[in-house]
């Protein structure tokens, strides 16, 4: 979602709040809390807590208590540098930990504690560096207390607090105790962006040592003590449940200590991984579909087909795009599709339950921390309070562990409740193909109208495709009838057509859909860049000179777009055989374009060369991350457009592993160059907005240098 | 019980003998370095050295290990001395992490075998690791830094 963008309107205020009840746009910085406080502070001496977000040690350790989750964008490095900005701190000192599930923690929009929409950056923009800020003032104050001189005459500097006139300096380990009987400012200055020194250096992640001597912890590596492994045989059918089950060759295979019924299927029991899973394929189980026993990709596609051969609920509407249509010198009219997509992240999902009388312990790696505990604690019979949840690293997310219908977590405490010891529940790489919440299926039909000089006079954009918030209790952002996640990319257009119109259709199915990396992004980037070039071929336009027409009264996209095609060298030309492909994209309140370089081999063989990518993500905090970002981004979006779909036959997926849902290779993955455009905008998005403009991209440049057209993700030729 | 001679060490397993060597690793012997990712030695995220080649230990049942030589990440170096990990610090290649482990020991065999290895060596020798994440650029990347690294420590 267009977070930032949407903030700005009074329903999604409204939503907010519905959704956490949470205080909105609140930039104060809140102070401990007993829950979150006492828990975070038990973990290391600490004497200086000024709020919920840094602990100074007297060993100089600087804690910063990091409120986001940590799936590889960077955030466990770059939030502590907004504090370690304002705190003045020594960043060799800099310690990193997760934060407690406490409202302290709350995302400032969505009131809840929620790593998700490309916001984390964007949302502690100023609360962090308020917390460092806050903290360094109140160091000043105890040295100025200590020194007999006035707060004035002193300012700190790489851990110290220093009194320039006499040289003296004090550590910030030294003044913790006296610090800490100090009351906090109200209100703090934060820096002029001139007198950064931290923020918008290349910085090296904080996280990376740990993730090359095997000791990083992700979720699958917690261990403790009497804990059992479980894996769970789910309904192969969504939405289908266990009629009746046999267990005896299961209890017989050694290590297999007990077999459990639990509302998502059966669950195995054992002393490890093995045991369990050699226990669970000799279960016989049998089961009942349901409702969705007769699921199958071909007929949700007829259906979809169908549906968007007429206009849905209008999203958008400028101008009178009929009429315009009615009057174009050319009209062109083309149906693009995309599929249901899993997130596969490298570690499959898993979640350890530790459950006692008065209390739940959960370790897992997810995004979606408050509405976890609240489903956790329902599941337990416990309150909320009641239930802890250490957030481990996650081994990728893009979505998948920010399910509001908490699935991994709520089954791991119905199989800790009923096997009535402490569990970790793995995933098998199958379970987690197979185990829905995908990117929902999208067919998209466009028509558009140019006129005698060939510029667009008229746009239509009809979707159709499934609700990923509906029945959430993120369903507050549904208005009128629209997911607003389902038309972002479409109906936010940013070039200049005088006629649009977008609408939607949204069909209910019983798979499970969730939101993946870009979310709605992911297929509104693909259909309206790939179709815009159709409509600069039909007008006889380059389809870089007409983005850059279009976009005239877009500054931030127009410089993005000009930097890609010289960095791209647009329009010279490439060796035989090779074909260019630019595409733009607005996401997550950051401006992206694009251009491949894509030569197609005689057996249909897509062989992408070269992606050069342009960014503007408002003031950048650490330049690295946002390359790695738009690289990462851009490996993502090729294994969508060259790869993977997931289909449905009898109801059941048909996809299960890595062979038959692959993932781009390093020997597939091309030359990646990312530019930043410089800027003093406040920072936005960077985790999905490299990813929209690679399935267009590479399309358009499929065209250049075959003269096909590309409709349907993933790719097929020949 | 079966008697693993891991990361130097001797060490003994009482398990069944089909279980694949990567679940003794983690849960056995508590060496979580190494990754479970597929289970069909599709991702390469468990990784290890036997006897000096790297195997895929998801699919190695712990019997056929016996004996031998194991080296797991935790054993690359005991200080983040190996150039691969300090060209993976020097250019940042990990993003959330969770394939990484397998990748330095793919990159170590390939290291070994070939000290100034080209792209397309790289290509051939790190295809079988998947990276979820896409930092396939920067692995290239470190792979020739690395390289070049060990060149002149010589």
């Amino acid at each position: 979602m267009n977070v930032n963008a949407e903030m700005k309107r009074r329903s999604f205020l409204k939503a907010g709040a519905a959704a956490g009840g949470g205080l909105l746009i609140s930039i104060y910085v809140p102070e401990w809390t007993t829950s979150g406080g006492s828990q975070a502070a038990a973990a290391a001496p600490a004497t200086f807590a000024p709020n919920a977000f840094v602990r100074i040690g007297t060993d100089d350790s600087v804690t910063v208590i990091v409120n986001k989750s940590e799936m590889g964008q960077g955030v466990y490095t770059s939030l502590p540098m907004l504090l370690a900005e304002e705190l003045e701190a020594d960043w060799s000192k800099i310690r990193v930990e997760s934060a407690p599930v406490d409202q302290a923690y709350a995302h400032p929009i969505f009131g809840i504690q929620i790593t998700g929409g490309s916001t984390s950056t964007a949302s502690e923009w100023v609360r962090f560096r308020k917390a460092g800020a806050t903290a360094r003032v109140m160091l000043i104050a105890a040295a100025a207390e200590m020194w007999k001189v006035p707060a004035g005459s002193l300012h700190a500097e790489n851990g110290q607090v220093i009194d320039a006139a006499s040289g003296r300096r004090a550590s910030f380990g030294s003044l913790a105790d006296a610090a800490a009987k100090l009351e906090a400012p109200k209100d703090v200055l934060l820096k002029d962006p001139k007198a950064f020194k931290l923020i918008g250096k290349p910085t090296r992640r904080l996280d990376t040592p740990s993730k090359l001597n095997g000791s990083a912890q992700f979720g699958l590596d917690v261990s403790i003590p009497g804990m059992m492994t479980a894996v769970v045989a789910r309904a192969p059918v969504f939405g289908g449940h266990v009629s009746s089950f046999k267990a005896d060759k299961t209890k017989a295979v050694p290590g297999v200590k007990d077999v459990v019924q639990v509302p998502s299927g059966v669950a195995v029991i054992a002393n490890g991984f093995w045991p369990a899973k050699q226990g669970r394929d000799k279960l016989e189980i049998s089961w009942d579909d349901g409702p969705n026993a007769s699921l199958s990709t071909l007929a949700m596609r007829e259906q979809f087909t169908k549906l968007a051969q007429a206009p849905g609920l209008v999203a958008r509407k400028v101008g009178d795009a009929a009429k315009a249509l009615a009057g174009a010198a050319k009209t062109i009219a083309a149906e693009y599709e995309v599929p249901y997509l899993a997130h596969a992240t490298m570690e499959p999902l898993n979640c350890v339950v530790d459950l006692r009388e008065n209390s739940c312990e959960i370790w897992t790696g997810t995004q979606l921390q408050t509405i976890d505990r609240m489903a956790a604690a329902a599941v337990a019979g416990l309150k909320p309070e009641q239930v802890q949840i250490h957030t481990t690293l996650l081994g990728g997310g893009f979505g998948r562990r920010a399910n509001p219908a908490s699935d991994f977590i709520v089954e791991a405490v119905h199989v800790a409740k009923a096997a009535k010891v402490p569990v970790k529940v793995v995933w098998t790489r199958e379970d987690d193909t197979r185990g829905g919440y995908y990117r929902p299926m999208w067919y998209d039909r466009m028509v558009a109208g140019v006129d005698a000089a060939g510029n667009p006079v008229a746009w239509t954009h009809t979707i159709v495709g499934q609700s990923i918030m509906e029945g959430t209790p993120f369903a507050a952002f549904i208005k009128d009838g629209i997911d607003v996640s389902s038309v972002e990319g479409a109906a936010d257009l940013l070039y200049g057509i005088p006629n649009l119109q977008v609408d939607l259709h949204t069909p209910k199915l019983g798979v499970p859909v969730l939101w993946w990396r870009s979310v709605g992004h992911s297929h509104n980037g693909f259909a309206v860049e790939a179709f815009f070039d159709e409509v600069a071929q039909a007008g006889g336009k380059d389809p870089y000179e007409l983005r850059r027409t279009l976009l005239k009264d877009q500054p931030r996209m127009r410089a993005v777009l000009e930097l890609v095609a010289e960095k791209a060298n647009w329009g010279k030309p490439l060796p035989k055989g090779i074909g260019r492909g630019i595409a733009t994209h607005f996401s997550f309140d950051s401006y992206v374009a694009q251009v491949a370089e894509v030569s197609v081999e005689k057996d249909g063989a897509v062989r992408v060369h070269r992606m050069v990518c342009a960014v503007d993500c408002g003031r950048v905090v650490n330049p690295d991350t946002v390359k790695a970002q738009m690289e990462g981004g851009i490996v993502f979006g090729l294994t969508a457009a060259l790869k993977d779909e997931i289909t449905f036959e009898n109801g059941r997926v048909k996809q299960s592993n890595f062979h038959n849902y692959p993932m781009l290779r390093i020997n597939e993955s091309p030359q990646i160059e990312v530019h930043i455009v410089p800027s003093t905008e406040n920072p936005t998005g960077v985790g999905e907005p490299g990813v929209p403009p690679v399935a267009p991209a590479v399309a358009n440049a499929i065209f250049a240098a075959t003269g096909k057209r590309v409709r349907k993700l993933p790719i097929r030729l020949g | 019980m079966i008697t693993l001679k891991v990361n130097g060490k001797q060490v003994n397993a009482d398990v069944d003998p089909l279980t694949p060597l990567l679940w003794v690793l983690r849960e056995t012997l508590g060496l979580t370095g190494t990754k479970y990712g597929c289970g069909m030695a599709l991702c390469g995220a468990c990784t290890v050295h036997l006897d000096g080649e790297a195997i895929r230990s998801c699919v190695k049942r712990v019997s056929d290990a016996a004996g031998k030589e194991i080296t797991t990440i935790e054993g690359l170096s005991t200080d983040l001395s190996h150039p691969l990990q300090k060209a993976w610090m020097e250019i940042d290649v990990p993003q959330c992490g969770y394939c990484q482990s397998g990748q330095l020991m793919s990159a170590a065999v390939l290291l070994a075998e070939n000290s100034n290895p080209t792209d397309n060596d790289i290509d051939e020798g790190m295809s079988g690791n998947v990276c979820r994440c896409g930092t396939y650029p920067r692995i290239r990347k470190a792979i020739h830094r690395a390289a070049e690294l060990k060149r002149t420590a010589k």
